[in-house]
């Protein structure tokens, strides 16, 4: 016959465990609560938070990329399809397609690491789910667009970043 | 017109139905969503928070939800015992409530075996998550139901004998004069708790395990058994016996507080008793329900049994044994006849 653990049983007897757990269940009950009201409270977000791609411009209005495809090259999902070619005005070199499939997209930064003129970002949005998978499936346009309306948050982010590198 | 006789009692009986029922399942409402608050709480949750104002209005909400749902009924199931099964579960948990006094007076059948009615109505429950789990023709409802009976089963055995124990005291399986019989001069020290006491806290483990709640929730181990007997069951089958277990749960403790703290007695001796009275003491024992619910982690089963055959049942004998003695020496306490 096994030998009895008085100690325990008297324990066990007593509830003690579930009286201690009673307090610590109460001391929390008073706490204040930790969740974020989400659609009208947000959470503090990285300067180097990964969201949403986004194709940027000079200041003077002239678009960054210029077509070297090293984005494409590295991207390990394969998510990205660039089209080179001169440009109708001045014969330049630049993209004339330059898709991003979001739902291949990991998110991996890898793109903007590669980038040597940082043309392409990854932006600070990270909502933007839609009704269709088509929509998904990002162009230039859209993509300078996403340029254009997140810029002042794009440049902080990269002046921030400049102090890790 | 008079409400005595005839055609006219009838209208009395059926308005008190329908003034309990409502009054209950209102109220049933408001504690679902006291329980989620109550729970969400202790985990630093908020819970629901945006139907109505603070979301009081959730319970409605998922009311609603329910019934416009689609009813699904597995293919292979017994679709009437299917059916049969929540509606069981909920008749009877509200069935039970007729016996229960909220007043002097205040009972809508003050028959003399109110106790034994109840213990009755609450070992029929057992049939209604019997049959849900058999009818799904399903293997975790299978197993689930299986699980519940067997553990309703043991411990019933043991608040039986806790009740035996009340009933040596007052001489009375009337829920009333049970209350009556702990109307004493020292108000809150003159109610059962204190001679009863250990008694209090295993009739509070037990009904947790007869009413299926944490940490007794092993008919629904969502861990193992996804949700137990109710795996198959959607939309208002569903919602019936969700109701049926929550009123179990509510019936419960007024159940404690009428055969532990004195039903509508005032705790202090000189404040007037009343209805009042009783929905505070539920509150208080249904808050207790919640915060055990939040913070114990589920038994397993042969835990469950052992603590309800090998602990319980021998304390609970043992109790209506020395009970019966003292009110044999006429223990102040003990005897109230």
């Amino acid at each position: 016959m096994n030998k009895i653990d008085w100690r325990r049983a008297f324990d066990y007897l007593l509830l003690k465990d579930f009286i201690r757990g009673f307090k610590l269940g109460f001391k929390y009950f008073f706490k204040s609560k930790a969740t974020i009201n989400y659609p009208y409270e947000k959470g503090p977000i990285s300067s180097r938070f990964r969201g949403e791609h986004a194709l940027r411009c000079y200041p003077n209005g002239e678009e960054r990329c210029i077509a070297c495809k090293l984005c494409e090259a590295i991207c390990p999902a394969q998510a990205i399809t660039i089209d080179a070619g001169p440009r109708q005005v001045d014969g330049s070199r630049r993209t004339i397609r330059y898709d991003i499939d979001m739902t291949k997209c990991i998110y991996c930064g890898l793109c903007q690491e590669a980038c040597p003129v940082d043309a392409i970002v990854e932006g600070p949005n990270f909502e933007y789910a839609t009704e269709t998978r088509e929509e998904l499936f990002y162009n230039k346009e859209k993509l300078m667009e996403n340029g254009r309306k997140w810029e002042h948050l794009l440049a902080e982010n990269i002046k921030l970043d400049k102090s890790f590198r | 017109m008079d409400f005595s006789q005839g055609f006219g009692l009838i209208i009395l009986i059926i308005g008190q139905c329908l003034l309990i029922t409502v009054s209950v399942l209102l109220s049933l409402a408001f504690l679902m969503y006291a329980d989620r608050k109550i729970w969400a709480a202790v985990q630093m949750r908020k819970g629901p928070n945006v139907v109505g104002a603070f979301g009081l209005l959730q319970s409605f909400a998922d009311f609603l939800k329910y019934l416009f749902k689609e009813i699904v009924i597995p293919a292979g199931s017994d679709k009437v015992v299917f059916l049969l099964a929540p509606l069981i579960t909920f008749v009877l948990s509200l069935v039970a409530w007729s016996v229960i006094p909220f007043n002097e007076g205040w009972v809508l059948t003050d028959i003399n075996i109110g106790i034994l009615f109840i213990f009755a109505v609450a070992g029929l429950e057992v049939y209604g998550v019997i049959m849900g789990g058999w009818a799904s023709n399903s293997k975790y409802p299978f197993l689930g139901s299986l699980r519940s009976a067997a553990q309703m089963i043991s411990y019933e055995v043991s608040i039986g004998f806790i009740i035996v124990g009340i009933l040596i005291s007052t001489g009375s399986l009337n829920l009333s004069k049970i209350v009556l019989a702990q109307d004493g001069s020292y108000g809150i020290f003159s109610w059962y708790w204190l001679p009863h006491f250990p008694m209090v806290i295993l009739f509070f483990i037990s009904a947790l395990a007869e009413t299926n709640r944490p940490p007794f929730d092993l008919p629904e181990a969502e861990a193992e058994l996804v949700a137990g007997f109710q795996v198959e069951y959607s939309s208002t089958p569903f919602l019936l016996f969700m109701i049926g277990e929550l009123m179990t749960v509510v019936l419960m403790c007024a159940l404690i507080s009428i055969l532990f703290f004195g039903g509508w007695l005032s705790p202090i001796p000189f404040i007037p008793d009343g209805v009042l009275w009783l929905i505070l003491k539920i509150l208080i024992i249904f808050f207790i329900f919640s915060m055990v619910k939040a913070i114990v982690p589920r038994f397993r089963y042969d835990q469950l049994m052992r603590l309800g055959w090998k602990v319980f049942l021998p304390m609970s004998l043992a109790w209506v044994v020395i009970v019966a003695t003292l009110a044999q020496f006429g223990i102040s306490g003990y005897v109230r006849w």
